[in-house]
């Protein structure tokens, strides 16, 4: 029985995990790339349709491992956490059969206009094509959020005699207070993802010395995007989140900060240290007094209550793992500012393109918006188990009565190997297209 | 409601079924009748810009199924959890071959991925008339041994077969030679379905040869059909009640029989489109007539001690399934809106679309 909750959380949480590598470039992508468009309808200067060509290229193959790699989890509800499905698939049947009503539809119709119909629907329809397409794909986002949302903090919804949990309002499912905030701080944070792919290929070109015309444009579209999207994923979005959960959460909450006791006269926020939950404290701490208590609740002396205030069978499973992979984000998401901060300011100099120390350090961060979002994720995660719905349905009581664990773990390899060859195939064929840099072309 | 949210859930299948359909059959056709560079562009010129917005009817079916009848859901996704984990695989290299395969300019590069498209395509097309074939034969559900039942009444599992691949046995398997036969009917059927739809979308040197494939190909499929009505009744010893019940269902095998027969001309056709008109009525006729047979039941019990999953007791509650009207009937103007568009913008022969040369 224990092999078999863990087999399906590995399972799921691999396969989800890989997957998430994809659409969080393909969201911020598609923006980019419409941003790009629109800029060459503007001005009608060929490089910025080249450019959109160029990452179109990047964008489709990137579009494939998303879709392959997605179904997969549609399907997962039903085959790994079958009886989770039958208790809650009359509400969050309602999002996930949303999303491919009104967004799958929309980004695969429309993807194929955009890849193949240039010639054929001239360039405003073919703009028009792209913007469908991003459409599609933050409508997908915000509908998967939505039903993430009520995962995490479940409304509308009553539950049966039989343990079956049914809707009685269907706007809720979409004013709930979770939604806006995590919706946000994910797409600012799949922006922050595509902008320093776009910075990264950029700054390669010009430390390479060529396409330069290309390494200029991407490294300055990718800085002042990058700029934008890591300000607003920290404040407002971040913030906000943080929030919400220091509210309808407090376990959890603490357990991410990595605070054990209740301070009086105020929390200090932790940098850096190891928390030991059997000993329930914090090792190798770094810390600054107060500033929990005043980034949370504007006030100084607020208290905010640590994890010995509660019972441990409502302790997040795995302390330590959402302790790190919030601060793994948060430092990141801090670096992010920095860099993109001082990378703006010698762009505004004029001397960026000159200035080879970032461009190296923009280049080789190419990996960490990647760790950052998936971080993110695992924070949001990690941090509602035990439960699949919160304070409601236990994760362990969700899973497939009937399919063994050799079963799952036969399937989990299985994916395990695929994915592998998945990733190597996308590395090289990515890696191929960057190598070969855009095409120029004359359209005017 | 859930009549209501039958249909849609049944339509939704059926053009699934008939638009990837076209694109497993030429999957098919091109492991088998795609010799030349030429013909392999024509095929993959033919689906490419179609077969990813295809499958997300798949998605959408999924989607439907679990919002609906999430009983029923959860209940065949964990209990066939093995297939359907195989066909995510196959989809996954169906989709890669399609797509990777231009990505590089090497014949070997090549090869493998004709090989992971052509092969994945005619796995998926067995999987899924097996798949049909394990609906119709029906499950031990609660998985009852000596009239005990192991399970909740409406949970299951089976494994890939069983000894004596017989659909009487005791313990089931999901391969067994009836829904064998089944997925062997899938496999020729779109075969034919998916060669008339390269005929309909190209100009290609192979059509001639296609159409000696179809009318060829239709007499195999005629004698699958006449054999499993044949056998049919091992099965479900009454397979007919529903349509003496209710004469008009017998609407839908005669369209199914319009579109087998209507394909023994298919050498004489003049608009290159009509072949694709009889296959698609073969597969509406023979999934409706299929589904009809045994309606009300989704998936039927093979024991005596728990009953079948109808559409009575595997939909959701009321209320949702009625809210959910409203932004289904929004969606389903909208996805009609997109397909038009599509099919308008590549609308006749797709010879020079130019599909992966990136």
């Amino acid at each position: 029985m224990e092999d078999m909750l863990f087999y399906d959380r590995m399972q799921f949480a691999f396969t989800i995990t890989f997957h998430y590598l994809f659409p969080q470039l393909t969201m911020g992508l598609s923006l980019m790339i419409v941003y790009f468009k629109w800029k060459f309808l503007r001005t009608k200067i060929d490089k910025y349709n080249d450019a959109a060509r160029f990452w179109m290229k990047i964008f489709a193959l990137n579009f494939a491992m998303g879709v392959v790699t997605g179904i997969p989890m549609e399907f997962q509800f039903g085959t790994n956490w079958a009886k989770f499905s039958e208790l809650t698939g009359g509400i969050i049947g309602q999002t996930l059969a949303m999303e491919g009503m009104f967004s799958f539809f929309l980004e695969s119709s429309f993807l194929g206009l955009f890849l193949f119909g240039e010639k054929l629907l001239g360039q405003k329809l073919h703009f028009l094509t792209g913007f469908l397409v991003f459409l599609g794909s933050w409508a997908s986002g915000y509908l998967i959020i939505a039903t993430h949302s009520w995962m995490q903090y479940p409304v509308g919804y009553e539950i049966l005699e039989n343990g079956r949990f049914v809707l009685n309002n269907f706007g809720a499912l979409f004013s709930n207070p979770w939604l806006m905030p995590a919706f946000l701080h994910n797409q600012m944070g799949s922006v922050i993802t595509s902008s320093f792919v776009v910075a990264a290929v950029g700054a390669f070109y010009l430390l390479n010395n060529k396409h330069s015309e290309f390494g200029k444009l991407f490294v300055k579209t990718g800085v002042i995007f990058g700029l934008i999207s890591s300000i607003l994923v920290a404040f407002p979005t971040g913030d906000w989140m943080a929030k919400n959960v220091a509210e309808h959460q407090p376990v959890t909450f603490a357990a991410m900060e990595g605070i054990f006791e209740t301070e009086e006269g105020g929390s200090e926020i932790i940098l850096i240290g190891q928390p030991d939950v059997e000993n329930k404290k914090l090792d190798n701490k770094i810390a600054v007094p107060n500033i929990l208590s005043f980034l949370t609740y504007q006030s100084w002396d607020a208290e905010i209550k640590g994890l010995n205030e509660f019972d441990e069978s409502v302790y997040p499973t795995n302390i330590p793992g959402l302790y790190y992979a919030y601060h793994i984000m948060v430092g990141l998401g801090t670096i992010f500012i920095a860099l993109m901060l001082i990378a703006s300011i010698q762009l505004f100099r004029k001397k960026l393109y000159k200035t080879k120390w970032i461009l190296w350090i923009l280049m080789l961060m190419l990996p960490f918006p990647y760790i950052a979002n998936t971080t993110g994720w695992y924070t949001a995660e990690l941090g509602r188990q035990p439960w699949l719905v919160y304070d409601l349905l236990r994760t362990a009581d969700g899973i497939s009565p009937t399919v063994s664990s050799g079963n799952t773990l036969f399937t989990l390899l299985g994916f395990i190997g695929l994915y592998l060859l998945l990733g190597l195939l996308f590395l090289m064929l990515a890696g191929k297209i960057i190598n070969k840099g855009p095409e120029t072309t004359k359209l005017n | 409601m859930e009549l209501f949210w039958y249909i849609v859930l049944m339509t939704m299948l059926t053009i699934y079924v008939i638009l990837d359909g076209y694109d497993f059959g030429a999957g098919i056709i091109h492991l088998f009748f795609a010799k030349t560079e030429k013909d392999k562009k024509a095929i993959t010129n033919a689906i490419g810009p179609f077969w990813d917005a295809n499958e997300v009817w798949l998605i959408a079916v999924g989607g439907v199924l679990f919002f609906a009848f999430p009983t029923l859901y959860a209940s065949s996704f964990s209990g066939f959890y093995l297939p359907l984990i195989m066909i995510l695989w196959l989809l996954i290299f169906r989709a890669i071959g399609l797509e990777l395969r231009g990505q590089v300019q090497n014949k070997m590069w090549e090869a493998i991925w004709d090989k992971a498209f052509g092969i994945a395509s005619l796995l998926l097309a067995l999987f899924f008339g097996i798949a049909l074939g394990n609906v119709v034969r029906g499950v031990n559900l609660g998985m009852v041994t000596d009239g005990v039942s192991a399970h909740e009444p409406h949970y299951f599992f089976l494994p890939l077969w069983n000894p004596t691949f017989s659909p009487q046995a005791e313990h089931l398997g999901i391969i067994d030679w009836f829904t064998l036969l089944l997925g062997v009917i899938g496999v020729v059927a779109l075969a034919i379905h998916g060669a008339n739809w390269i005929i309909f979308k190209t100009n290609s040197k192979l059509n001639a040869k296609l159409k000696k494939v179809v009318f060829n190909l239709n007499f195999v499929l005629l004698a699958l059909v006449i054999i499993s009505l044949l056998i049919w009744h091992i099965i479900e010893p009454k397979p007919f009640h529903n349509f003496i019940q209710y004469p008009w269902l017998w609407v839908f095998p005669i369209i199914t029989f319009i579109g087998i027969f209507g394909l023994f001309k298919v050498k004489s056709f003049q608009k290159d489109g009509k072949g694709f008109l009889f296959s698609s009525l073969f597969l509406f006729g023979g999934l409706t007539s299929t589904v009809a047979s045994i309606f009300p039941k989704m998936l039927p019990s093979t024991n005596t001690i728990n009953p079948d999953l109808t559409i009575y007791n595997v939909a959701a509650h009321e209320y949702g399934l009625q809210v959910g009207v409203y932004w289904f009937v929004i969606a389903a103007v909208l996805v009609a809106a997109y397909m038009v568009i599509q099919y308008k913008v590549f609308k006749g022969k797709m010879d020079d679309v130019g599909y992966g040369e990136h």
